[in-house]
């Protein structure tokens, strides 16, 4: 009886590994093609699956916790001390440009206002991960506008601290009384972690320490997926749990655990991604089509301004490379997407969501390449103006 | 020269300056040790024109050549300010005694009065190399003393 599981699930992964090879040898984010690889396998696609289902939706289950972790490790707590002390004005400028598009467009759609937290989410996250690996792959690591455009990911990330237990709390409860229950309990936790790091990071880490890949990796992944359950249990939802653990964790700690836990979460997020794409019928993306397409116009635009205030100091090209590298890469916005999609919220959210990541799938590479020489068109334009204009 | 010191939220940290010539250099430090070095453009000094990635071996590699000059020049200014201190360089060839002994083999400081101060091995200075440290035919020897001194350890590095 395991036959067809296994024969099913080697398909998969090595179907992933097919994309993945594709989307470095395109060098564009893998999330849009795990997408649409689900998509074609799923309900109402060329060839659904069946025997996997079962492991496929426990593997997003973790997926979607280990990303969450591994996102929560990424900074250190003097980072996002030094990032908020600076970058906090353009932080905000981003959150109301980012979430504008999504909360504009639920309530045009006239989904409500859960579903308007929900797209706020999905048009503000840009996917810091991605972002940055990107950043290293075109090259613009040593730009000018790098370090602005970084400390708004910083920021992004941390905005999540706040906003997920907020997501969360809402989709589970429809009514607001236990709905602010849920959210006091998360945000108490929330501001627990972020306290009890600062104060008592270490002692967190001398329990996990260990010699020994093995233990450790063993250790934090057990403690991680334990805080998780537990947080479900308390209605904060796995996700957040995952990251607040994350968070906790500091130093060359969280730099061996990120290393350790880095190919789980590969294995993993790709299952999630999948996942999504599995449960959402191709056949309700076309409806959708048009709200995706504008809504990624404004969340463009209004990432450009964003990177253009940000790197404001910088040349004109760094400007417009700084407002391209912010374009939402999908990652987050599956992630979020995910949460609601998962907690019973209109199911058109997931399609317009999916349609939202596949456009700018198109769209984010073909802008970040053509962002240089935009730039040194219109400084030449400008430049050969000046002198006949005096 | 100002050499700028920019954190790198969540990859590391950047060291930027410009040179005497106008161009704008710099070394992006990955916390994972993989270093970006980096060549900005000229007529617009806030983009990159190059960027090369280097493994963490590489990037050790590559500071070593660039100081190897500087390590010489600078003994050799020592040996200029310090009336009668000489420096030599010293090859030790195939069929010198010391190719594949160590360096407290030969004793030098005890016999010359003279200190080997580092060698230079396939253009990697290894600077004040231990007693254990074995010699290798190629292997270029660093000694600092006395004109009478090296004297002595080039005599004793190429016939024993």
């Amino acid at each position: 009886m395991h036959g067809p599981l296994l024969v099913e699930l080697g398909l998969v992964i090595l179907g992933l590994g097919l994309l993945g090879a594709l989307s470095v040898r395109l060098s564009i984010s893998p999330v849009p093609l795990y997408l649409l690889g689900g998509l074609a396998f799923g309900a109402g696609g060329l060839v659904p699956l069946g025997a996997s289902d079962e492991f496929i939706s426990t593997g997003a289950e973790i997926g979607i916790i280990l990303l969450l972790f591994t996102l929560g490790l990424e900074y250190t707590a003097e980072e996002l001390v030094g990032v908020l002390r600076r970058g906090a004005p353009v932080g905000l400028l981003d959150l109301v440009l980012g979430a504008g598009p999504g909360v504009a467009a639920a309530l045009l759609l006239g989904w409500g206002p859960v579903a308007a937290v929900t797209l706020a989410g999905v048009t503000y996250a840009t996917s810091s991960g991605i972002t940055a690996k990107l950043l290293g792959d075109l090259g613009w690591l040593g730009n000018r506008e790098t370090p602005a455009v970084l400390s708004l990911l910083v920021l992004e990330d941390l905005a999540m601290a706040a906003y997920l237990p907020v997501l969360t709390a809402l989709l589970g409860h429809t009514g607001l009384g236990g709905g602010s229950r849920s959210l006091g309990v998360a945000l108490v936790a929330v501001a627990l972690v972020l306290v009890a790091t600062l104060r008592y990071g270490h002692v967190v880490e001398r329990f996990l320490h260990s010699a020994s890949d093995e233990v450790l990796l063993l250790k934090v992944l057990g403690l991680t997926l334990l805080v998780a359950g537990v947080a479900q249990r308390l209605q904060v939802s796995a996700a957040v749990g995952a990251f607040l653990v994350g968070i906790a964790l500091s130093g060359p700690l969280a730099h061996e655990a990120r290393t350790l836990l880095t190919p789980l979460r590969d294995l993993f997020a790709a299952v999630f991604f999948v996942f999504f794409g599995l449960h959402t019928n191709p056949r309700d993306l076309p409806p959708v089509a048009w709200a995706a397409l504008l809504l990624a116009l404004a969340g463009v635009v209004t990432k450009m301004v964003t990177g253009a205030v940000a790197a404001r100091r910088v040349s004109l090209t760094g400007r417009l490379r700084a407002g391209t590298a912010l374009v939402p890469r999908g990652e987050f916005s599956i992630v979020i997407a995910g949460l609601a999609v998962t907690a019973g919220v209109r199911p058109q959210l997931g399609s317009l969501a999916a349609a939202y990541v596949l456009v700018l799938a198109v769209a984010g590479p073909l802008l970040a390449r053509g962002a240089e020489p935009l730039g040194r068109w219109w400084t030449a334009r400008r430049a050969s103006r000046q002198p006949a204009g005096g | 020269m100002d050499v700028e010191q920019i954190g790198l939220p969540g990859i590391g940290l950047q060291h930027v300056f410009t040179t005497a010539r106008g161009r704008r250099i710099g070394v992006v430090s990955h916390r994972t040790g993989r270093r970006d070095l980096v060549v900005y453009q000229l007529d617009d000094p806030d983009s990159a024109a190059v960027t090369v990635t280097l493994t963490p071996e590489e990037g050790d590699a590559l500071a070593e050549i660039l100081g190897t000059h500087r390590y010489v020049e600078r003994l050799e200014e020592l040996g200029r300010q310090v009336g009668g201190l000489v420096t030599e360089q010293i090859v030790i060839g195939p069929g010198s005694p010391y190719d594949g002994r160590t360096l407290g083999d030969t004793q030098a400081r005890t016999r010359t009065g003279a200190s080997i101060v580092a060698v230079v091995r396939d253009q990697r200075v290894i600077a004040s190399p231990r007693p254990d440290f074995g010699f290798r035919a190629g292997d270029v020897v660093v000694a600092v003393g006395t004109a009478d001194g090296t004297a002595a350890v080039v005599d004793l590095l190429t016939r024993g």
